[in-house]
């Protein structure tokens, strides 16, 4: 039985298919559930980022789409079509792993070739793509060795090539760059984008690494313990994190406790022993909606930290830097801000703020999210 | 003395126990053999000392050696065959089985704590004229009058395989299991079925695990006398049984030497044959 075409219209008001469509998959391994009731559509072209810690179930799901793994109830569309009793080899999908899984007997252009080969791509046209994959990931003069005479790298590129090749429907990358060293990471990053922009193809994108995230994605789908905690575009979900969980895994954020005294529709009133009284635009917390105990999000970066003599306003905040860590062009603080720690990363003007000074904190309202609180 | 002078003294340290060993108990015991093939044994019965090529005339040139030497060789060829065949997918089984992998493993050496001439003489229990098998049999009216199974090539093949078989499964797992499992799903979501992947991709990875156990099979198939002995008729000799022949029965050492040195060098070729395929095998088996 097959499930009707679903059909979209995006922004430009073409019509357009998901290409990728989870509908409530559960994963269970015996007792455990790996993955909780999860819907998802990843729009054509669409480069998406399942990003969260490990175990969360994200490269559970990755596997459930290529068809390594049967989802134990729900339904998996790939361009509008059921997949679920399609097997991986007809999936049309190119997959690409952290430790490259490139084939250490054959050489690099016979690697790009054999998903041609089952393709039953005639010899000469499968020669011609091939040199296209290699130049298209910069490495054209590499097609007669072998993976292992190959830096980490340039094996990847090989992968990336070897998994688009063959124009899959969907690229699946699972933590592709975490074997690869700092830098090299960075340089892959922008590499990996401006294939992906370049051929269009739809992205499906596992990482636990929150700044790959950030910099790369359309789309973020943050998770934990198997289940959606936010989905949004990267400035949505770092700016107005949904949860506790996503405000503290997407950098470095400060959660206090506080107390919600009054609400309307344009603000919320919120209320801490140590911070005071902070009025927040009410769409910092469209989550809230009654007083009662909330948690107050801010995150590092938006604690400004000023010397003293700096002018008082409404929101400034007497507090002590109790730790420093120097970071080149900004540095890490820990004040103490009466019976609460609190962390700020600031841009370092001159020099940084040493231990034990006094500084004054600032904050503005429309920089907070506030969560619901109590609850947990 | 420097530190690198050290560290290129230390591996002689620590090798000179086994160097000693082995020097003493397999390169001048050799060497005694290889100078006996060329005494002779005269009709007194005593041992002429001298430098006589009668004993190597004999071994090459008497067609009833080569008859046996050729048979022993298809014998153990049969049996390496047998048990790559039969011993591969178990050992696919063991490599890809999740959790009790140490429990497989673990029943696989069990053979080992019985002596190789007990599980070799089990067969006449179960194929014997009064074995388990004759009397099912006749218990369930299929024969009238036991059969004779023992004694030929089949049971000498059949003790073989069941000898040597762990050995293959061993090697053959030691080889996939070192193969990354992302290859095979690699493989399955460039196009490739489950069995193209694993003709293109596991099949000529795991090839020098199968090499290494195929030799291992052949060799000691090739040199065994004990099971052509208890589960072989009269006209089953292998060439192993030969030298027992000669040196044991005949007391004719020099002779004996000659035969043994005989299937030494073949087997040895082989091994030769093996380290220069490994050297390609290692060749492709490369990150993998």
């Amino acid at each position: 039985m097959r499930a009707p075409v679903v059909l979209l219209i995006n922004n430009a008001g073409c019509w357009t298919l998901n290409a990728v469509s989870l509908t409530d998959i559960v994963k269970q391994f015996g007792d455990f559930t790996a993955v909780h009731r999860m819907s998802l559509d990843i729009a054509e072209g669409g480069f998406v980022t399942l990003l969260g810690p490990s175990g969360c179930g994200k490269t559970t799901t990755l596997r459930m789409i290529a068809g390594l793994l049967d989802p134990t109830e729900g339904e998996i569309a790939i361009k509008g079509k059921r997949v679920n009793e399609v097997p991986i080899h007809r999936r049309n999908l190119g997959l690409v792993f952290q430790n490259y899984a490139l084939f250490p007997h054959k050489t690099v252009a016979d690697n790009i070739a054999f998903g041609l080969k089952y393709r039953s791509v005639p010899r000469a046209e499968r020669t011609a793509k091939v040199k296209e994959a290699l130049d298209l990931v910069q490495l054209p003069h590499v097609a007669d060795r072998y993976p292992r005479e190959l830096s980490g790298g340039q094996q990847q590129r090989i992968a990336l090539a070897r998994a688009i090749v063959i124009e899959p429907d969907v690229l699946l990358l699972d933590e592709p760059l975490s074997a690869l060293d700092a830098n090299l990471r960075e340089d892959m990053r922008v590499e990996l984008k401006r294939i992906q922009h370049r051929i269009g193809v739809t992205t499906v994108f596992v990482t636990h690494d929150q700044s790959e995230a950030l910099a790369m994605s359309d789309e973020i789908i943050v998770m934990s313990a198997g289940r959606v905690e936010q989905a949004g575009p990267p400035e949505a979900v770092y700016n107005t994190p949904a949860s506790e969980f996503v405000a503290r895994f997407l950098g470095a954020s400060n959660v206090v406790e506080a107390q919600c005294t009054g609400r309307d529709g344009q603000e919320i009133v919120v209320e801490n022993a140590d911070l005071g009284k902070l009025i927040i635009p009410a769409d910092r917390g469209p989550l809230i909606k009654a007083k009662g105990p909330v948690k107050l999000v801010i995150r590092a970066e938006k604690l400004a930290l000023a010397g003293p003599g700096a002018a008082e306003s409404a929101t400034n905040i007497a507090a002590k830097v109790e730790a420093v860590d120097y970071q080149g062009q900004a540095a890490r603080y820990f004040i103490r801000v009466g019976d609460l720690q609190l962390q700020a990363i600031n841009m370092i003007d001159t020099s940084p703020h040493s231990e034990g000074a006094y500084v004054s904190v600032g904050v503005r309202p429309r920089d907070c999210t506030v969560l619901p609180g109590g609850g947990e | 003395m420097t530190v690198e002078a050290r560290e290129a003294r230390q591996p002689w340290i620590l090798l000179s126990p086994t160097l000693l060993v082995v020097t003493l108990l397999l390169f001048v015991p050799l060497l005694f053999i290889v100078v006996y093939s060329f005494w002779l044994r005269t009709a007194t019965g005593a041992d002429e000392v001298g430098f006589f090529l009668d004993n190597w005339q004999e071994a090459l040139g008497d067609p009833f050696y080569r008859d046996i030497l050729l048979n022993t060789l298809k014998i153990a060829a049969i049996t390496t065959v047998v048990c790559a065949a039969a011993g591969y997918p178990a050992a696919y089984f063991i490599a890809r089985s999740k959790g009790n992998k140490a429990l497989l493993l673990l029943l696989l050496m069990l053979p080992f704590w019985v002596s190789y001439i007990i599980r070799t003489m089990s067969w006449i229990n179960i194929l014997g004229v009064s074995g388990a098998l004759n009397t099912f049999l006749m218990w369930t009216g299929v024969i009238n009058e036991p059969i004779q199974m023992l004694y030929n090539e089949a049971t000498v093949i059949l003790g073989l395989v069941h000898f040597l078989m762990p050995f293959m499964i061993l090697n053959i797992f030691v080889s996939l299991d070192g193969i990354d499992r992302n290859l095979e799903d690699a493989a399955n979501s460039l196009g490739a079925t489950r069995i193209q992947g694993f003709r293109e991709v596991t099949l000529p990875l795991s090839l020098p695990g199968l090499a290494a156990g195929g030799l291992l099979c052949f060799v000691l198939a090739a040199g065994t006398y004990i099971t052509p002995l208890v589960l072989g008729g009269p006209t089953d000799a292998m060439f192993a049984n030969l030298v027992f022949e000669a040196i044991i029965t005949q007391l004719n050492w020099p002779l004996g030497s000659a035969l043994s040195l005989m299937l030494l060098v073949i087997l040895g070729v082989l091994v030769l044959l093996y380290n220069h395929f490994l050297g390609m095998a290692q060749l492709m088996k490369g990150l993998g």
